[in-house]
């Protein structure tokens, strides 16, 4: 059984893992359970971390592969009483509904953040294409995603009721 | 009261309570809290859509290491029960069996294994030995009552506890019927009569979070039992007689749960790991797996439905026959109510003046319906509403206008609601609130209607567009059944704890209850706590499900909430030394005639510590009377590519009049998300089968939902009405918005390319075939 060394959040932890586990079982096993699991084919995005920065789908990488690697999750952006930006834009954007896709979502999000500042409707409907809602019909989450690019690049955001 | 200006929170867009934990992933869900030497279960299932178990042997799979238990039909009660989630008595029939020796579709349950890892469960599950006895398997509909049919329930326990019709030996899940006046009649003083057949296809619900419970015995010997679900007290009535347990020794609790959509309304796990847990005690957790989800819990039942409308020139409408064949699938799971608000979602919406209805559920070796959001009106408001389309087209009217002279406004009623209810009689009721002209009219405006609508002719090229849309109205709970209530308590600091058994399952109605309790006590809603739902802690409620939480347990929690007021106003009198008629509660103080004022935190302190002391609190349930519907008017524009088949939704207006939107923001999103849905049910989700009755698309790559990408320009627009009977005005708006894609993107097409498609999902293929190019 491979031993492997992953930074989580910052947090530097070592565990063994099994040679077929996946990242998204080794996660959850470490108590990283904001880390969700809708499928586990790698088709839903719900388990979308980013890993040394990219966003993937943890169900369908070998865990032992990414050793050695930085993974953020949606704990790691912000917490409750310290939250990133993009999870404040989704809350005041009425973005959250059962919130299951949401820890995936805003990882999305702030993957495509990094890459392009500033994303048309079209970007983003791209980038979020490979994370799927079933409560919020989208219209929502893409004004987050608006909303969020506007905070981050220093604009006055938008007044919400 | 009748309007919202002057209320304070109620109205508002506050922020969900839950959200900001949700998107930072901190709030717990089923499966995110595991307690030490959990076990895994795994349920083996059926390869045969109808066979009987001759010989089970699981000697083999014991033999693995790691299995602590394996269940098969001899292990169990054998209590015939049925899983939908209803309250009692249900009125779906007695005939699940917690493990049976007969299987009825594929996917259906076998035996049960307990393990020590998802791996080991999966193996161990894989060698269990099965003898089956295959039999004669129905897979059409029109097949299930044929002379010489397979039996389908042919086991002495199934039946129905409620007095309506029910016929195993002829595979009838349900019927009924209803009349208004004489239909042949009606139809014969018609000056046009349309007659068609439509149907209307099987689908899953798709939540992110596929069902899942786990459950271990604590210690005190009780059974407790997490999981996602949309009716925890339901599911604590149903396990205990599966198990045959006292009530009282069974605790449920919810947490945070992935979405629902009616799929968990449903009992469908809960037994299987409780037996698992009673028998090696520890705790057991049962997780479907996305392919589990799909071929093993519930659908949205189709139905084969033919219309006879008839209309005279002037617009009147003389009848409408509505004769439905649903399938059931293997198990009569809510086989009789989704069938019964076909008629009674649908039917009142348009002063008919004559009315035949009838609708059958029929068993087949299909996998099993369920409760999904819309309920029988999404399958139901497809012909109506293609429909009228045709019969204003053949009288020479505007299709907007047909309507309007037609549906029912505020005042009126339909002896429809009398005459048809959750399987037995209705209620009568006339309509408090309705806002459905403004919808038509707002939506019209909104869409273009006027310079978009029937200009086909004036189209040149394959890719033509046209507009299209519908009228619709839906419920707000089940009258003189659906139970709510709930408990507040006042804490020294002024906050409150709402405990409600109402289930939030990502809808946002802890929020939207917190809202209506706060108006109520003169504080905002940030000074709220809301606790759902737990059997021990909270107090009953029915759940989640026939459009009921915000219209009757949002009226329990405004009472609970007007009585811990009453409490609050007794003690700040006191303080303040003046008369309870002399005092005002605003934005968390009572204010005094006289001009002084008492802060809530020192009312909460002095009542639990100070003098006099007491617990403020408030506790109160609520039964409805009536029904009152929300109403909405849709409208799509689409694009079809007259080569390739292809319509693409560019876009959908939905006008939606929910009474007052408790929270406006949380209101928009249930009806952008019911759209999407609707969407994406209307133009690419469906089951395929194998010949022998095996999903083919059981997972999220060939069963296709819409995503991001897919998304067309959606617009919901509330209109606001007061319903006089509802909490601060307020009526249901979850489940309506589903209901409209169908008709709107079918006339949408009509009017595009001039044919009608009658048959869902609206595919290249279909449309193709309708244009005559395949
Ligand atoms: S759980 Fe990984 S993509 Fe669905
Ligand atoms: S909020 Fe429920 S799946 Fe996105």
């Amino acid at each position: 059984m491979p031993n492997i060394t992953l930074t989580v959040n910052g947090e530097k932890m070592t565990c063994t893992v099994a040679p077929d586990e996946k990242l998204l079982d080794t996660l959850r096993r470490l108590g990283r359970t904001d880390v969700k699991k809708g499928c586990g084919e790698g088709t839903c995005g719900s388990c979308s971390v980013l890993i040394d920065g990219r966003l993937m789908t943890s169900c369908i990488v070998f865990s032992a592969r990414v050793d050695g690697a930085e993974i953020m999750t949606a704990a790691g952006l912000g917490t409750a009483n310290a939250p990133h930006p993009i999870q404040t834009s989704f809350v005041k954007a009425g973005a959250v509904q059962c919130g299951f896709c949401t820890p995936g979502m805003v990882l999305a999000t702030k993957a495509l953040l990094d890459a392009v500042p500033k994303p048309d409707v079209s970007q983003i409907k791209m980038a979020l294409d490979g994370n799927m809602c079933r409560c919020t019909g989208y219209v929502k989450i893409i004004e987050a995603v608006q909303d969020s690019a506007r905070v981050l690049a220093g604009e006055n955001e938008v007044p919400h009721e | 009261m009748s309007d919202v200006s002057d209320l304070k929170v109620v109205g508002h867009s506050v922020d969900k309570l839950d959200a900001i934990a949700l998107a930072t992933g901190g709030e717990k869900f089923t499966a995110d809290e595991i307690p030490p030497r959990t076990l895994y279960a795994r349920i083996l299932t059926s390869p045969w859509a109808h066979a009987r178990i001759r010989k089970i042997d699981t000697t083999a799979a014991m033999k693995i290491k790691g299995v602590r238990s394996i269940i098969t039909w001899q292990d169990v009660p054998r209590v015939a029960h049925t899983t939908a989630g209803q309250g009692f008595p249900e009125p779906s029939p007695y005939d699940s069996f917690t493990l049976d020796d007969k299987v009825r579709y594929v996917g259906d349950r076998v035996a049960a294994v307990a393990a020590d890892t998802p791996e080991i469960a999966r193996a161990a599950a894989e060698a269990i030995e099965v003898e089956y006895e295959q039999l004669p398997p129905i897979f059409d509909p029109r097949d299930s009552m044929k002379e010489g049919a397979p039996v389908i329930h042919d086991e002495p326990e199934a039946r129905m506890i409620i007095p309506v019709p029910y016929d195993k030996s002829r595979n009838l899940a349900a019927q009924v019927t209803a009349n208004v006046g004489d239909i042949e009649q009606g139809l014969a003083q018609a000056d046009v009569v349309v007659e068609r057949e439509f149907e209307v296809h099987q689908a899953q619900h798709c939540p992110m979070e596929p069902h899942v419970a786990l459950a271990y015995v604590d210690g005190r010997g009780r059974l407790v039992i997490r999981t996602s679900t949309q009716v925890p007290y339901h599911v604590r009535r149903i396990v205990a007689e599966r198990l045959q347990w006292p009530i009282g020794k069974v605790r449920v609790i919810k947490p945070r749960i992935g979405g629902g959509f009616g799929s968990k309304q449903e009992v469908l796990l809960e037994d299987i790991p409780a037996v698992l847990a009673i028998r090696t005690g520890r705790p057991v957790l049962l997780e479907y797996t996305r392919g589990e989800e799909f071929a093993s819990s519930r659908t949205r039942h189709p139905q084969i439905i033919k219309i006879r409308a008839g209309a005279r020139k002037d617009g009147t409408l003389t009848g409408y026959d509505l004769d439905i064949l649903m399938n059931t699938g293997a198990y009569g799971s809510h086989a009789l109510t989704v069938v019964c608000n076909s008629g009674s979602k649908t039917l009142p919406l348009y002063r008919w003046q004559n009315i035949r209805f009838r609708g059958t559920s029929v068993y087949t070796n299909l996998p099993v319906g369920g409760a999904y959001r819309g309920y029988g009106a999404t399958q139901a408001y497809f012909p109506l509403e293609v429909v009228l389309d045709e019969l204003a087209e053949k009288i020479g009217m505007d299709a907007i206008e047909l309507r309007q002279r037609n549906h029912i406004r505020s005042g009126e009623g339909s002896p429809i609601f009398q005459a048809l209810g959750e399987g037995t009689e209705g209620v009568a009721q006339t309509i408090g609130s309705c806002g459905l002209a403004e919808c038509i009219e707002i939506g019209a405006r909104e869409i273009g209607w006027k310079e978009k609508r029937g200009k086909a002719a004036l189209q040149t090229g394959p890719i033509r567009r046209g507009v299209g849309m519908c009228c619709l109205m839906q419920g707000s709970s089940i009258p003189h059944v659906d139970l709510g209530a709930a408990y507040l308590k006042m804490n020294e600091d002024g906050s409150f704890n709402l405990l409600v058994g109402a289930t939030d399952l990502g809808t946002g109605s802890d929020t939207v209850l917190a809202q209506v309790a706060a108006e109520v006590l003169g504080v905002p809603a940030s000074m709220m706590t809301v606790y759902s739902s737990d059997t021990d802690l909270t107090p009953f409620d029915v759940g989640a499900y026939a459009s009921s939480t915000t219209y009757l347990s949002g009226e329990a929690v405004a009472k609970a909430a007007r009585e811990a007021r009453a409490m609050i106003i007794e003690v700040a009198s006191e303080i303040l030394g003046c008369p309870v008629e002399d005092i005002e509660l605003v934005n968390a103080y009572a204010l005094a005639r006289n001009g002084n004022k008492v802060q809530f935190s020192e009312i909460g302190r002095h009542s639990l510590y100070v003098k006099n002391q007491r617990q403020i609190q408030g506790a109160a349930s609520h039964v409805t009377r009536k029904s009152p519907p929300p109403f909405s008017a849709q409208f799509a524009e689409v694009e079809v590519d007259t080569e390739t088949g292809q319509v693409r939704v560019l876009k959908y207006v939905a006008a939606v009049d929910c009474g007052t939107a408790i929270n406006p923001k949380l209101a928009e999103g249930q009806i952008q998300g019911a759209v999407l849905n609707g969407i994406s049910y209307a133009l690419t989700e469906e089951f395929v089968f194998d010949p022998r009755g095996r999903l083919l698309n059981n997972d999220l790559n060939y069963y296709k939902i819409f995503t991001a990408a897919d998304l067309p320009d959606i617009r919901a627009i509330l209109v606001p009405t007061w319903e006089p009977s509802g909490p601060f005005g307020a009526k249901s708006v979850s489940e309506i918005g589903i209901n409209g894609p169908l008709p709107a993107i079918s006339n949408a097409i009509y009017d595009a390319v001039g044919v009608r498609i009658t048959r869902a999902p609206f595919t290249a293929e279909r449309v193709l075939r309708a244009l005559g190019r395949l």
